[in-house]
């Protein structure tokens, strides 16, 4: 997602929550912390607690789906807390104004802003907590806090020393300072270093709790069934055979469909099964994949949101020697993580414990204070560990289904979705059609470009106010090139078949970019130049972008000989204040594109952990290519036709391209990594197979039979 | 009411014997390092051992798995060859959400307890039906391959 620059969101969401489209309530939520901490515990700040037995708890505003969240945001604190990392707890925290991300907005774990919000935040949240254990202790011993030293958890000066957790009561009184200094990056003892993750040793022993391994006290097991087309409603229900069944409990009518809670989640999936329901399939009946692309087709007619206008395109085009045009589509998409959609919930009378894997805790409180008319302050929220997310867990509906589920039948509930229920019911990533054109003039040098796409709009279902004459932000991600163009003209279409989209990592980058840098390379080859060479030479005031995409070709040996069969592909892209270059290396066996190695250069500032760097650029590219391979939702009457990961594959480990990293080392402010990566392995791949076989590959998946 | 010996431990669980042993492992026993992942045996996250040989948890009816050895997550480190395969993961970091580490560790272990020094090709046939949506199978396979050479 793009950084979110509106203000309007920020006091939309501070005000509201919102999600599915159905709620829109107001929450306060400054009354909900300082609650539950234990005793001895001593709160610095919202992200500092210290405790009387020296523990140093540094709470985590943010959902760890994978991304390291949950290392690189301590280590930020760390650094300037003067703590030893290896000792610190690390809690994920509860929703709060204070977590809310600033540039989203909300408490939301999205766009690959975590590091970017966080970086003077978190720095300065230590730093804060430094000063005031350290004047603690100046107090104590009357002497000034300038002549005191704070490191590894204790503040020492002439010969006196003073553990944290003895001066955390002290300090935590304390009036916070107002301005700190912080470290110069010469003496980081964390910050930019590839230190091991602290929640890898919970994940190799099956001990990391995630959302799914909840449980309660009396707590009961919830299988949902849902209309095979989305947004159907259930109109009558036998349920006289699922109730005979063992261990069944209720079976109880939710908005979303027919609930049956048992003793065992097995038991209840199996008389889930056994349900009679008579569906009234809803506006979505009927619709399939050809008349989506069909209305996204006819929506290309429309005038749309002008995102650039610079020159005069048709002016140019009309003066130009050589023409191009291309169409590229792209396909809905599912998120499918690995841990498939699950909440437990226990409303009672007056309080709630809501518990599970989620990326927007400001809108679960918001929800579930309207759902079950409690009060913020009387409802716990607790996110644990996601077994992914990629954007799926913005959305809250199997949030919204445990609650409701928990409410009708009085007890502690875990739902637990299917895989099929998983596939069959996401928020999808928007299908796209994108129209682009070109003139050059008699040296093949670009003279005009344009670009149009239409696709539905996640935003204007999650956060309406955001979307203004016309443009939602996040489908115009990366849509206007950076190549010096004279004439440009780019215009989005909101159009809306009726599926519904949610955020997928990497948003609209994945779809404006396959389109642009795909048609880049069509250019470059109705130019008769080399891709590399014709992108340099358009690039003369982007250095950063010059700079990864010269070092990708370098260490990629771009225009050295191949084995025979093989082809590489370039592409290039800054997304989230991340400059990204990457050539993949392909063939094609009967039928089936191989990708061999993929060179990435990658300039993103300066990082936090490069562990953590390099494990997101290799994510990244298997995220992506299980998108360029096989990625593909259809429709048909209504339904989604792929249900599990055999009709809807995921790339597997025999799949897998060698990839090299290169990473530039850099001083500017740190850029996102979590998502940019994604966007470009599919043109890299689709302009190989294309110096390959000549073939121009303009849908995704790609295929070339 | 069947007899389970999980992880050295016997365990009574009171299912019906066609219950998938995944949901007897976490919801009756309570050990939920097991995953459930895609219940058609498609991913792998559910894998545990049978006598030492890997299986799909979600497919298997607790009823196939009495008077068998059960080795889960979380007696997985107990053995040597678990032991270097857990030493090798923590060494490279290879977890990322970490959902679908269970099973590659229980796959990667029955692979080395097998073939003690696989090649690329065995890592592909034994580790393919082991889904990694966070795309760490690079880092898998070095591990496989450091784990191989005993560090």
């Amino acid at each position: 997602m793009t950084q979110l620059k509106n203000p309007s969101r920020r006091k939309f969401l501070q005000t509201s929550a919102a999600t599915g489209g159905a709620l829109v309530i107001g929450v306060s939520l400054s009354s909900v912390m300082g609650e539950a901490q234990a005793a001895t515990d001593s709160a610095m700040n919202a992200w500092v607690r210290v405790g009387s037995d020296n523990t140093v708890t540094i709470l985590v505003d943010r959902s760890e789906m994978g991304q390291g969240v949950v290392m690189a945001l301590p280590m930020l604190v760390a650094e300037e807390l003067e703590v030893d990392l290896n000792k610190v707890k690390v809690e994920f925290a509860p929703p709060g104004e204070m977590y809310i991300n600033a540039m989203l907005g909300g408490q939301i774990t999205g766009g690959s802003t975590s590091v970017r919000d966080g970086w003077e935040k978190l720095r300065v949240a230590g730093a804060k907590a430094r000063v005031m254990l350290t004047e603690a202790a100046a107090q104590k011993w009357g002497v000034s806090a300038s002549d005191c030293k704070a490191a590894n958890g204790m503040v020492t000066c002439k010969g006196k020393k003073a553990t944290y957790g003895s001066l955390a009561e002290a300090a935590s009184k304390l009036t916070p300072p107002k301005e700190v200094a912080l470290k110069d990056p010469s003496k980081w003892r964390y910050v930019g270093k590839p230190l091991h993750r602290l929640d890898t040793p919970g994940k190799i022993t099956g001990k990391t709790q995630f959302g799914i391994d909840t449980k309660l006290p009396g707590m009961l097991y919830a299988a949902l069934a849902q209309c095979p087309v989305i947004g159907g409603k259930a109109t009558a229900v036998d349920d006289a055979k699922a109730k005979s069944m063992p261990g069944v409990k209720h079976v109880v009518k939710v908005t979303d469909g027919v609930a049956v809670v048992a003793d065992s989640w097995w038991q209840a999936k199996q008389a889930r099964d056994a349900l009679n329901i008579t569906w009234d399939e809803g506006p979505m009946k009927g619709l399939s994949s050809e008349g989506v692309f069909k209305q996204l087709a006819d929506a290309m007619a429309k005038p749309g949101a002008s995102i650039k206008q610079q020159g005069n395109v048709d002016d140019a085009m009309k003066g130009a020697a050589k023409t191009v045009e291309a169409t590229y589509q792209m396909p809905f998409l599912s998120h499918s993580p690995m841990e498939p959609m699950n909440f437990t919930a226990d409303v009672k009378k007056d309080s709630a414990l809501l518990i599970g894997s989620i990326q927007f805790q400001q809108a679960a409180l918001g929800i579930a204070s309207a759902m079950t008319k409690l009060k913020p302050e009387q409802i716990t929220i607790k996110t644990t560990f996601l077994g992914g997310g990629f954007g799926r867990r913005i959305d809250l509906d199997y949030m919204m289904q445990a609650v409701e589920i928990s409410m009708a039948v009085g007890a502690p509930v875990k739902l637990v979705w299917t895989r099929e229920d998983d596939v069959t019911h996401d928020f999808y990533r928007p299908a796209s059609l994108h129209r682009l054109s070109a003139g050059l003039d008699s040296g093949g040098k670009p003279v005009a470009i344009s670009h149009k796409m239409s696709s539905p709009s996640i935003t204007s279902r999650l956060f309406p106010p955001v979307v203004k004459d016309g443009v939602d932000p996040f489908m115009a991600e990366a849509i206007v090139v950076p190549y010096d163009i004279a004439n440009q003209s780019v215009h989005t279409v909101i159009h809306e078949p009726g599926l519904r989209v949610g955020y997928l990592r990497s948003v609209s980058h994945a779809l404006n970019v396959f389109a642009n840098e795909s048609f880049v390379d069509e250019m470059a080859a109705a130019a008769g130049k080399d891709p590399v060479e014709f992108r340099l030479a358009m690039l003369g005031k982007q250095p950063r972008h010059a700079n990864v995409l010269k070092i990708a070709a370098e260490k990629a040996g771009w225009g050295k000989p191949l084995p025979k069969g093989h082809a590489r592909g370039v592409a290039l892209m800054e997304g989230y204040e991340t400059y990204m270059a990457q050539v993949a290396e392909v063939s094609v066996q009967g039928g089936d594109i191989k990708v061999h190695r993929v060179t990435v250069a990658v300039d993103l500032g300066r990082m936090v952990n490069p562990n953590i760097v390099q494990q997101q650029l290799e994510s990244n590219i298997v995220f992506g290519l299980t998108a360029l391979l096989y990625g593909d939702i259809t429709l048909k009457d209504g339904r989604v036709q792929q249900t599990n990961f055999d009709t809807y594959k995921l790339l597997r480990i025999n799949e897998m391209p060698k990839i090299d990293m290169h990473i530039v080392k850099s001083t500017e402010k740190p850029g996102g990594i979590g998502e940019p990566g994604m966007a470009l392995i599919s043109p890299a791949v689709a302009n190989a197979v294309f110096t390959l076989t000549g073939k121009r590959l303009r849908q995704m998946p790609l295929r070339v039979a | 009411m069947a007899r389970l010996n999980i992880n050295g431990k016997t365990h009574n669980v009171d299912v019906d014997p066609s219950t998938p042993l995944l949901w007897a492992i976490r919801d009756t026993v309570g050990m939920t390092g097991t995953k459930f992942g895609c219940g058609a045996q498609l991913c792998g996250a559910c894998t545990v051992h049978l006598d030492g040989k890997p299986v799909r948890s979600c497919g298997t009816p607790v009823s196939a798995a009495e008077g068998k050895k059960i080795t889960t997550i979380e007696g997985i480190g107990a053995t040597p060859v678990g032991k270097k395969v857990q030493a090798a993961w923590a060494a490279l970091d290879v977890p990322q959400c970490g959902y679908c580490q269970s099973g590659q560790i229980m796959s990667a272990t029955a692979l080395l307890t097998e073939k003690p020094k696989p090649t690329d090709a065995d890592i592909d046939n034994a580790m393919a039906g082991n889904i990694c949506r966070c795309g760490t199978y690079p880092r898998i396979r070095a591990a496989i391959h450091k784990a191989a050479k005993g560090a």
